[in-house]
């Protein structure tokens, strides 16, 4: 059996670091644009519907790739609740960057409207148009979106304590080097 | 998955170095939060929002679970539109090159009170859906005043706190509405169109009209920009007046219905370049070209609490490929409060009495 790696592989790594702008800019744009009435609400939601269906193609193709490439271990040392926390709260940011796209175009279905990702390109609907499941499924969208940038928060601020605090490796996987 | 082995070096930090770099960390945290609070609004609280829009509506009207926060009372309406293919040259919309497209309409009363006597206002809307068969749809809300009063959203929202009840005694002081006027000058036409109108004892006689402006994107991608709006096919003889009671309207409809469709011709007004697009307080030269896109046919109603139009979000940036929004400021405003108050009645749709309106709370 070969070596653990040190490193996340250099796919892994730049669709980590290329959704990390996504997101944290799709946080930022959604947040935006529902405490608008300008015209920022509109070019705001034509970034938001794109952007959000290509996290959605780039988080399956981060999943396959996480599945069939080797993740450097976490460190012998690290206390077994950090240890937890590191695995949970990746699972919650996987589920996350899974679920609330779908839910955008889940919500815009059930509110019987076009799902438009430019001025002519159409997806289908996802579901079909019902005013109670659209208000449950925009509110679950917004509560979600707020528990992504929490969980991004807790992700970042873990992050620079291995880095900065415990200088074990575990940023540094993620930043440069080869095995 | 075997755990990766401690690194050999790793002096211990000395207690200042700690806390400063515990210290950075919670710095990083802090500016983030502290950025999306701020795109939030949390650190302004006068931005105009769409929750503040549709605060001050809910406060000026009550809520009324259910129900739309502005113009409360209407009707569903069942149709479809016939194009005359005149603007097909300026649009590449599918609505305008087939020969028919399904509508869903309603027909209803400006503001939030679901009970609003009908001859209580001159004001009867009108909004559109048309959906096309490519699956794009063009929603539009129009109003039977050739102009909006005011060209901002934040104007429009003094007006609504100028209306707002005065808690001491529970009624607009009087005082702040003509103040409001008395400042804003570009609500002349639209006052002046109020006071020389009568309420209208029927839908089906009005003109309704987009007011905003939008462009129509040609095949080739050439933009016209443009006003459009509904004129009625059938009018009543001169000096009709609107009966007595305070529901006429849906009876009207209902009425008329029964004997017929009912049929307006779709106008769509051409701006001429330096026309204002961007302010719906002004109107355009009457002498401007107008196409006549093709007629509005209605054909049967259904009440608002169970019809089809209950679900819609009559969000007039719901545009097909073909149409595309203006400069209007109230475009992107109507969109964000619309999308507030849908969400709000979406959300207690099973509040709503399913009895006939007639029944009040």
């Amino acid at each position: 059996m070969s070596a653990q790696p040190n490193h996340f592989a250099p796919l892994a790594r730049l669709l980590h670091w290329l959704m990390a702008l996504m997101i944290i800019a799709m946080l930022f744009i959604g947040a935006g644009m529902v405490a608008s009435v300008s015209e920022r609400h509109e070019w705001l939601i034509h970034l938001h519907k794109p952007l959000g269906i290509a996290i959605l193609l780039l988080v399956i193709v981060r999943l396959l790739v996480r599945f069939t490439t080797r993740q450097p271990p976490l460190p012998a040392d690290l206390p077994g609740w950090q240890a937890l926390a590191a695995k949970a709260s990746h699972v919650l940011l996987y589920t996350l960057m899974l679920i609330l796209p779908l839910l955008g175009w889940a919500m815009i279905s059930a509110a019987g409207d076009p799902v438009m990702l430019g001025s002519s390109l159409q997806l289908p609907s996802l579901l079909p148009a019902n005013a109670q499941l659209f208000a449950w499924l925009r509110k679950a969208h917004g509560f979600l979106a707020y528990l992504l940038f929490l969980t991004v928060l807790l992700h970042l601020a873990a992050a620079l304590f291995h880095g900065w605090v415990r200088r074990d490796g575990v940023l540094e996987s993620m930043l440069h080097g080869k095995d | 998955m075997v755990d990766r082995p401690s690194p050999p070096d790793r002096p211990p930090l000395s207690a200042a170095s700690l806390s400063l770099r515990l210290g950075g960390i919670a710095l990083v945290v802090a500016a983030l939060a502290g950025a999306m609070a701020y795109v939030h609004g949390t650190f302004d609280p006068q931005r105009l929002t769409p929750k503040a829009l549709v605060d001050v509506l809910e406060k000026n009207n009550g809520v009324h679970p259910g129900f739309r926060r502005n113009h409360a009372k209407g009707v569903c309406v069942i149709g479809y539109f016939e194009s005359s293919g005149e603007a097909r040259s300026y649009s590449s919309a599918q609505v305008f090159n087939e020969a028919r497209t399904p509508v869903v309409g309603r027909f209803a009363l400006p503001a939030g009170n679901p009970y609003a006597p009908d001859g209580s206002v001159p004001i009867r809307s009108l909004a559109l859906r048309f959906t096309q068969a490519n699956g794009q749809q063009w929603r539009s809300g129009m109003n039977s005043m050739p102009v909006f009063p005011v060209g901002t959203p934040e104007a429009f929202y003094q007006l609504q706190q100028a209306s707002a009840p005065d808690p001491a005694t529970g009624k607009p002081n009087p005082a702040s509405v003509p103040a409001f006027f008395a400042a804003h000058p570009e609500a002349m036409p639209f006052l002046q169109w109020i006071k020389s109108t009568k309420p209208s004892a029927s839908y089906a006689t009005e003109t309704y009209n987009g007011i905003n402006a939008f462009y129509l994107v040609s095949a080739s991608g050439q933009r016209q920009a443009v006003r459009w709006g509904v004129v009625p096919l059938t009018q009543d003889v001169p000096g009709a007046v609107a009966p007595e009671g305070d529901d006429f309207l849906e009876k009207d409809l209902v009425q008329r219905l029964a004997a017929g469709p009912l049929r307006w011709r779709l106008n769509i007004t051409l701006a001429n370049p330096g026309d204002p697009t961007d302010d719906a307080s002004k109107a355009w030269p009457s002498e401007r070209k107008v196409l006549n896109a093709g007629t509005l046919v209605l054909e049967r109603s259904q009440p608002q609490n169970e019809g089809e139009c209950r679900d819609i979000n009559y969000d007039p940036l719901v545009l097909p490929s073909g149409i595309a929004a203006s400069d209007d400021p109230l475009l992107a405003a109507r969109s964000a409060a619309y999308a507030s108050s849908y969400l709000r009645r979406t959300s207690e749709v099973d509040q709503l009495p399913h009895a006939a309106q007639e029944s009040r709370p």
